[in-house]
């Protein structure tokens, strides 16, 4: 038997751009760790549903799924875009001008 | 420089105001995400991995010091404190929000400045030498032509809807420095027989997926006739491009699919039609312009013995001279590259304190004017030779006297995947590992003049395929890997880079980029450069030690 498939919805939130995760209690959320995780494609349909509905109301835009590590002990993106989108730039000089105490 | 007429005040102010209303009716909700997206396109702001990005134009990539300190405001009040500099000779913010953007077109507008034609399928900011007006080797003044170009260009209503993006470079010097064979048009400046000045039309280059250099279709067009041509250029891609593909749309694939004889026939029949029309460039207007970009006036001097003495006290400062300085056509001045490539630092990017640093530099020593190279460095082009020292201390302090300028650590990167949503891999943190690798400056001038270009996909904002060494990232089942190229050049002798081999992961980049050099410093001939030696020995010396029998 194939094992689930673990999901995750994400966004971007239309008045900033931020990076957010739409959470169990229907809220989109930045951290990742606080999103909810759909295990079948019944919940993951709610989630894509609840989405459009969070574009209608002009909260997000771009809503979609991406796959986190089912073997993982938290909630952990599969893809490295995912990664990077969750945890920030890897490389930045607003991260080297923190670094440098600037 | 180009300074705004009532004109161009009223038109970019309107523009803000305009995106100010599609904002507020975006976020109302009379705007769907679709209805605004080309709307905000329009405006130079993308929606990026991370947030919203705002990409300003620098018109053929010149600054002056009160423009380059507002771009430092913006970066302080609307985003995270730095901008990045582009290889479009623009500059990007990575972390607008929407509800900001239109106060910081405001912002821009004050300073005559905007974002218009920083994306979409139009006509974009024209590339210029970044040494105009100062190069040694300059025939002409090319922003004169980037601007009549730009004035012409911005919202032509024939060409706002091209079949896709169209960018044009003008080069007016003896050496190429904008890349020219790799623009859809290259406007290079040449002298007819009779000593008339005119453009060499090159047409149909770029990089991309398809990489092609460009081919000369008019060997020289004289100067008058410079908008009636561009225009029959445009209008044949316009009505015979492809808008089936996107990947098929550019003018190069056009011309390719046509044939180069078929494709200038077709340019020149429209030509005859229009040549005399309304095009024409009246001398007044070309005076009228050049008038703008009128030199200062500096007066020749012989060499500086302090200047000497400097250089034989300070070794750092005599490297930085060796490496950044390009000659000047006046005697006792010259060009000053100021590297945005700190090893280990992200190519491109400078915080606030650095913009503001920089325009303080320029109003000292430069008369108040900052170039953008596509290089992402950026130039001052008119310093006494008596002011270097003081230049060079004033750029330490600001943590800007990198003296790398053609070196190995020069490289050019796009944002990648850590800031781009069309990115397969990061290219910023390998830029970063291999400046880090080769940051020893005596290694770095033995290694001599080489460039290293990193695209983080195949859309090639970072230019690999123009490098010396070029490297792209690929995604392989969810990993990043970096495919290698060689041999590819971007100046007068174009080339598109020969890949090397199979791709490497992340962890060999630097290994993999040592290896060739080792091979390169065993190989050469004395005083050989890295990419005269890659033409003599082709690529299989480099595949061999990095590929062994694999």
């Amino acid at each position: 038997m194939a094992k689930p498939k673990l999901q995750v919805l994400t966004a971007n939130r239309l008045s900033d751009g931020t990076v957010v995760y739409l959470d169990a209690h229907e809220h989109w959320v930045e951290d990742l760790a606080a999103a909810e995780v759909a295990r079948t494609e019944t919940d993951a349909g709610r989630l894509v549903r609840l989405g459009d509905a969070a574009v209608r109301d002009r909260l997000v835009v771009g809503p979609y799924l991406f796959a986190v590590d089912p073997k993982a002990d938290r909630i952990r993106p599969v893809s490295q875009r995912e990664h990077i989108r969750a945890l920030g730039p890897t490389a930045g000089t607003d991260l080297l001008d923190t670094h440098l105490g600037a | 420089m180009y300074a705004y007429d009532a004109f161009d005040h009223a038109f970019v102010r309107e523009r803000a105001n305009e995106f100010r209303e599609q904002v507020a009716r975006r976020i109302a909700g009379e705007l769907t995400e679709d209805e605004f997206k080309p709307l905000r396109l329009m405006n130079g702001l993308y929606l990026q991995l991370h947030a919203y990005m705002l990409r300003v134009a620098i018109p053929y990539g010149t600054l002056s010091s009160r423009q380059m300190r507002r771009l430092a405001h913006i970066a302080r009040r609307w985003d995270r404190g730095y901008g990045h500099f582009t290889t479009r000779q623009n500059i990007q913010f990575n972390w607008p929000k929407l509800v900001d953007t239109p106060d910081i077109l405001d912002s821009l507008a004050e300073v005559e400045m905007h974002a218009i034609q920083t994306s979409g399928n139009c006509i974009r900011n024209v590339t210029a030498d970044p040494f105009s007006g100062a190069a040694a080797d300059e025939i002409e003044d090319s922003r004169v032509w980037a601007e009549i170009i730009r004035q012409w260009a911005t919202l032509h209503p024939e060409f706002t809807f091209l079949p896709r993006k169209f960018k044009i470079a003008v080069t007016g010097a003896e050496s190429d420095r904008t890349a020219v064979k790799f623009h859809d048009i290259g406007l290079r400046m040449r002298r007819n027989t009779e000593g008339e000045t005119g453009f060499e039309v090159i047409v149909g280059g770029g990089q991309g997926r398809t990489p092609i250099v460009g081919t000369t279709i008019r060997a020289f067009l004289p100067k008058r006739h410079l908008l009636s041509y561009l225009e029959a250029v445009l209008r044949t891609y316009n009505l015979l491009g492809r808008r089936d593909n996107l990947y098929k749309a550019r003018i190069k694939i056009l011309l390719a699919e046509t044939g180069v004889e078929a494709f200038t026939e077709a340019v020149e029949a429209e030509w005859e039609r229009i040549r005399d029309g309304a095009l024409t460039l009246p001398e007044e207007e070309i005076r009228r312009i050049e008038a703008h970009f009128a030199p200062p006036l500096l007066a020749a001097a012989g060499p500086d013995p302090a200047h000497v003495a400097a250089k034989l006290e300070h070794r750092d400062f005599a490297a930085w001279c060796r490496s950044n300085l390009f000659p000047h056509r006046v005697p006792g001045h010259a060009i000053v590259t100021i590297s945005l490539k700190t090893p280990g630092g992200i190519p491109g990017d400078a915080t606030a304190a650095q913009m503001d640093a920089v325009a303080d530099l320029a109003d000292r020593f430069s008369h108040g004017e900052i170039r953008v190279t596509h290089e992402q460095n950026l130039v001052l082009a008119d310093v006494r030779e008596t002011d270097l020292f003081a230049l060079w201390q004033g750029l330490g302090e600001a943590g800007l006297a990198s003296a790398n300028i053609g070196l190995i650590s020069d490289i050019i990167a796009c944002p990648g995947l850590d800031y781009c949503n069309l990115a397969n891999a990061r290219a910023i943190p390998v830029a970063q590992r291999i400046s880090r690798h080769f940051s020893d400056p005596a290694l770095a001038e033995e290694i001599g003049p080489i460039t290293l270009n990193i695209s983080g996909c195949i859309n090639a904002c970072g230019h690999h395929h123009a490098g010396h060494i070029g490297i792209l990232g690929v995604d392989k089942h969810g990993e990043e890997f970096y495919q290698i190229t060689l041999g590819g050049a971007a100046d007068d002798d174009a080339a598109v880079g020969r890949i090397l081999g199979p791709s490497v992961p992340y962890d060999g980049v630097v290994e993999a980029i040592d290896t060739i050099i080792q091979t390169y410093r065993s190989i050469r001939e004395t005083d050989e450069r890295f990419i005269d030696t890659v033409r003599r020995t082709g690529i299989n010396p480099f595949k061999e030690a990095l590929y062994g029998d694999r």
